[in-house]
């Protein structure tokens, strides 16, 4: 084992060996349909995967025969690692009620990569999440970051990999209680920065009521100038469009939405921006009013209409509950049998929830497929990773086998028979 | 927009009951109640009346009769709202009926949920419609769920067109030690909530141990602040019930209390106890605080625990509502684990999977599937037809309705779902959906796709959800 070299990414433990999977249906990840043949990972990275491919000498033979092996799965959106547990505060790291700070409010630096949500989720075949903080006193929440979940100290693959934001209604209601105060705030907190770049000198940001402190200030100018994604919190049609509209007056905003309940009725609008999407798969009630026209054809109508869509948990119990992704990808697909209804074929499913998160946040060359050259983040899976009854086998993170135990397997295998044996349950371990 | 555990969770006042977010049941006769005979037992009647329902047979499917029978390409006749015939290939059928082909398909009762806020919790999640929690004291038998449903929740009609729900229990939410009635529904659109009323349906009464509670109380400064004070307050108010019960029984002249009108229900054995409840311990406290005054529990709700207890669980005739996989959103949630249901299930429980949850309503077949195979992984194989006794069998027993619906016996409701595949694939919707015999949704026409009044007019009406 040794540290790898950064490049903006912080330290991954390469794994110094070859190792090919042989025998299973390969799921590369990248859009392409299963295919049977192999995977080849060597020093953490992925060789070549697919069909016809050979098994370099002296690799260590992995057989799959009769599983399928797929690309590790991206949370698309999630607070993996900010919380421990949601109800005991002191363990809550999505949000800070009471901080002067917003922008650059860092979650890296909240990240604990032993809360058992991390093995957890790893046990359902995710390898890399997209963290995000929350918004509590401001609609700028903070900057984001991409983890593996090797339960590494050092699991950060990209730290401060986007700034997020709440406009909708959420933002409405932390920027002053509507639509228009939001609106005002975004363009004054972006002016306020674009003063502290001309003259930071002068600018004051110093006082507890000012209204960006110089930290702030800093971390939103690569926001504006574009080398920092704009990550984007919003449900509502009308509001998607509203945002779109923001880079008319901020035009190198590189902008991602996350929610976007209601983007099928303004799909072709974000599709001619070209703008990502990180969709929640299954929202199909009228949850809140700018939620009404919610269906679970949504991703399927968006991507029917060219937009670059992929599959996120947010706000839905996303410090833990990651492990429901592949169950949403499969949902989807389960749409195309529905007349009138609109999903996605399998590969662009299982492309949702790997590759295209990944692409969203610029990340598709390093994370999120088995094409050559991206992180060996590879799992064995029982059977099709999107049906329920599958459970991944084995997993590697970097090249590097991961367990898949979890304090769930612990307390299971402690009470496969509840009755205490010769000594209380507390000795039986 | 939180859901249920992200927010209602954790914010008891306007959430439900896995704020802040159970053997075999008792067999409930639907004998009229015997306590508060002076007064009206039933003042809010369900007027639900079955719709018309043509004679209809379902041929060459798999079917999973609901009581763990199962029979490849069988037969299932349904006219009069009934069951009238089920079983192999060659069950006759009369001849000019509408005949559905269900090669390749599976046939099951329809799915029943335990522990639903539909209606009390409705779309949209607005203060002006949280009507789940009356939290203005930690004792509220006197509320009814029925009060607070409001029978235009689009929930409603998710639950049927993706969830196969034909009936579902609607409770309080879990603010409070006695959170007061719940009602039983068919998941049939009316114009009022007795419309939607399962006739005859014995009433239950919502409780909650642990965290909620005492949270909510403790945190205004009042009893009960603790565990222990939750116990306290629960003897304190079963005492006095026993004493409101001798009383009745007399027949001497009594002040009327509508509040312990409930509980009198309750120690009668006309209303049926679904107690909230998460940890193995407190399980076990619950069912001594209910010998200590005579009372039954039929089901402890989310109860992610009774994987340590389901021995003890057993013994008392006691079922366990449970969830697949939720863990971990607080203290009494920590030590949740996937393989509950089929641990429960394999020591010779009764487990039931609810859902607690508008979107996971839509999605039970699921969720059991997800246990099924977390069980098969540790051992315990299950088969699929036995599995669907967790959706449909046991928790209409433990509503007290197993009686007339919950599986395809000859003369009980034809509650029908024809699904489109395996119902334990993620790859699988329901196609159609029949209650009381009557086409309630149709896959393939859009005109059996309901459309509540609040959705009427507003965008993505009528749209396949």
């Amino acid at each position: 084992m040794m540290c790898g070299v950064m490049g903006g990414f912080i330290g991954y433990r390469a794994n110094a060996e070859t190792v090919a999977i042989t025998g299973g249906t390969v799921a590369i990840g990248d859009g392409s349909a299963p295919v049977a043949g192999t995977v080849v990972v060597r020093d953490g990275r992925v060789v070549a995967a697919g069909a016809g491919v050979a098994v370099p000498p002296g690799a260590r033979v992995v057989d799959a025969t009769g599983k399928w092996v797929a690309a590790g799965i991206v949370a698309g959106f999630s607070r993996l690692g900010l919380v421990e547990v949601d109800a005991v505060d002191p363990t809550n790291d999505g949000a800070a009620r009471n901080t002067v700070f917003n922008a650059s409010l860092d979650v890296a630096n909240g990240l604990n990569a032993r809360v058992p949500a991390i093995a957890i989720n790893r046990s359902h075949g995710i390898t890399r999440a997209v963290v995000a903080p929350d918004a509590a006193g401001s609609m700028f929440a903070g900057q984001g970051a991409v983890i593996d979940l090797s339960g590494n100290a050092n699991d950060v693959t990209r730290p401060r990999a986007f700034q997020f934001i709440e406009f909708g209604e959420a933002g409405a209601r932390i920027a002053g209680g509507s639509r228009p105060a939001s609106h005002a705030m975004f363009r004054n907190m972006l002016a306020e920065a674009r003063d502290y770049a001309r003259n930071p000198g002068g600018y004051d940001g110093r006082s507890k009521d000012a209204m960006l402190q110089r930290r702030d200030a800093e971390a939103l100018l690569p926001v504006i100038d574009g080398r920092m994604p704009l990550v984007v919190h919003v449900e509502g049609g009308p509001d998607i469009l509203k945002v779109l509209a923001l880079r008319t007056e901020f035009p190198k905003l590189r902008l991602v939405l996350v929610g976007a309940t209601e983007g099928w009725t303004v799909a072709r609008d974000i599709a001619a921006a070209g703008v990502p999407v990180i969709a929640s798969a299954l929202n199909d009630l009228p949850a809140g009013f700018e939620q009404l026209a919610a269906t679970q054809s949504n991703i399927g109508r968006m991507k029917a209409a060219g937009v670059q869509v992929s599959i996120g948990t947010i706000d839905d119990d996303d410090p833990r509950m990651p492990i429901r992704t592949t169950q949403y990808a499969g949902n989807l697909v389960a749409l195309t049998r529905i007349p009138g209804a609109t999903g996605l074929d399998w590969a662009s499913a299982f492309a949702a929830i790997t590759s295209k998160p990944a692409e969203a946040l610029g990340l598709g060359g390093e994370i999120g497929s088995l094409r050559p050259g991206r992180r060996g983040d590879v799992v064995i899976w029982s059977g099709d990773p999107l049906e329920v009854s599958s459970a991944p086998e084995r997993l590697w993170i970097d090249g590097v086998e991961q367990s898949l135990a979890t304090r769930q397997t612990r307390l299971r295998d402690r009470y496969l028979k509840p009755q205490e044996g010769a000594l209380p349950k507390a000795y039986d371990r | 927009m939180y859901r249920r555990i992200g927010a209602s969770a954790l914010v008891v006042a306007l959430a439900a009951c896995s704020a802040a977010p159970a053997p075999k049941p008792a067999s409930v006769s639907t004998k009229p109640a015997t306590t508060a005979v002076k007064w009206n037992a039933d003042p809010y009647p369900s007027t639900y009346k079955p719709y018309p329902a043509a004679p209809t047979a379902i041929r060459g499917a798999t079917i999973l009769d609901g009581e763990g029978g199962r029979i490849e390409r069988g037969v299932v006749f349904m006219s009069g709202g009934k069951i009238t015939s089920i079983g192999g290939p060659d069950t006759p059928i009369p001849a000019d009926i509408a005949v559905f082909d269900g090669t390749g398909k599976y046939v099951t009762p329809g799915i029943i949920d335990i522990h639903s806020h539909l209606g009390d919790y409705p779309s949209p999640q607005v203060d002006a419609l949280s009507d789940g929690n009356e939290a203005t004291g930690p004792v509220r038998p006197e509320v009814w769920a029925e009060h607070s449903v409001w029978p235009q929740d689009p929930g409603f009609s998710r639950a049927l067109v993706n969830g196969g729900i034909t009936s579902l229990q609607i409770l309080p939410g879990s603010a409070n030690l006695f959170g007061g009635r719940s009602v039983v529904l068919k998941n049939v659109y009316a114009r009022t909530v007795q419309g939607m009323k399962f006739p005859g349906a014995p009433y239950g009464l919502k409780m909650a141990c642990g965290e909620n509670p005492k949270r909510v109380y403790g945190s205004r400064g009042q009893m009960p602040a603790t565990r222990m004070g939750n116990m306290a307050v629960n003897r304190g108010v079963w005492a006095k019930a026993v004493e409101y019960k001798k009383k009745l029984d007399k027949g001497g002249d009594v002040t009327r209390d509508i509040a312990m009108d409930t509980l009198a229900g309750v120690l009668a054995g006309d209303i049926l106890v679904q107690n909230h409840c998460y940890r193995a311990d407190e399980m076990a406290q619950m069912i001594d605080l209910s010998k200590e005054f005579g009372y039954k529990i039929t089901a402890f709700h989310h109860a992610v625990e009774s994987y340590k207890i389901a021995d003890l669980l057993k013994a008392n005739g006691i079922c366990s509502a449970m969830w697949a996989d939720w863990w971990g959103f607080k203290m009494e949630a920590y030590d949740a684990i996937p393989e509950n249901i089929p641990l429960v299930h394999n020591a010779g429980a009764c487990a039931i999977v609810h859902s607690d949850d508008a979107n996971g309503i839509q999605r039970l077949n699921q969720e059991a599937a997800k246990a099924l195979a977390s069980g098969r992984r540790a051992g315990i194989v299950i088969p699929e037809e036995i599995a669907w006794t967790w959706l449909s069998w046991n928790p209409a027993k433990a509503m007290g309705i197993g009686d007339r619906t919950g599986s395809l016996k000859v003369g009980k409701m034809a509650d029908v779902v024809l699904w489109n595949g395996n119902p334990f694939s993620v790859y699988t919707r329901p196609e159609r959906v029949w209650i009381d015999g009557a086409l309630m949704y149709d896959a393939n026409d859009p005109k059996r796709r309901p459309v509540s009044d609040f959705e009427l007019g507003q965008a993505g009406e009528g749209d396949t959800k």
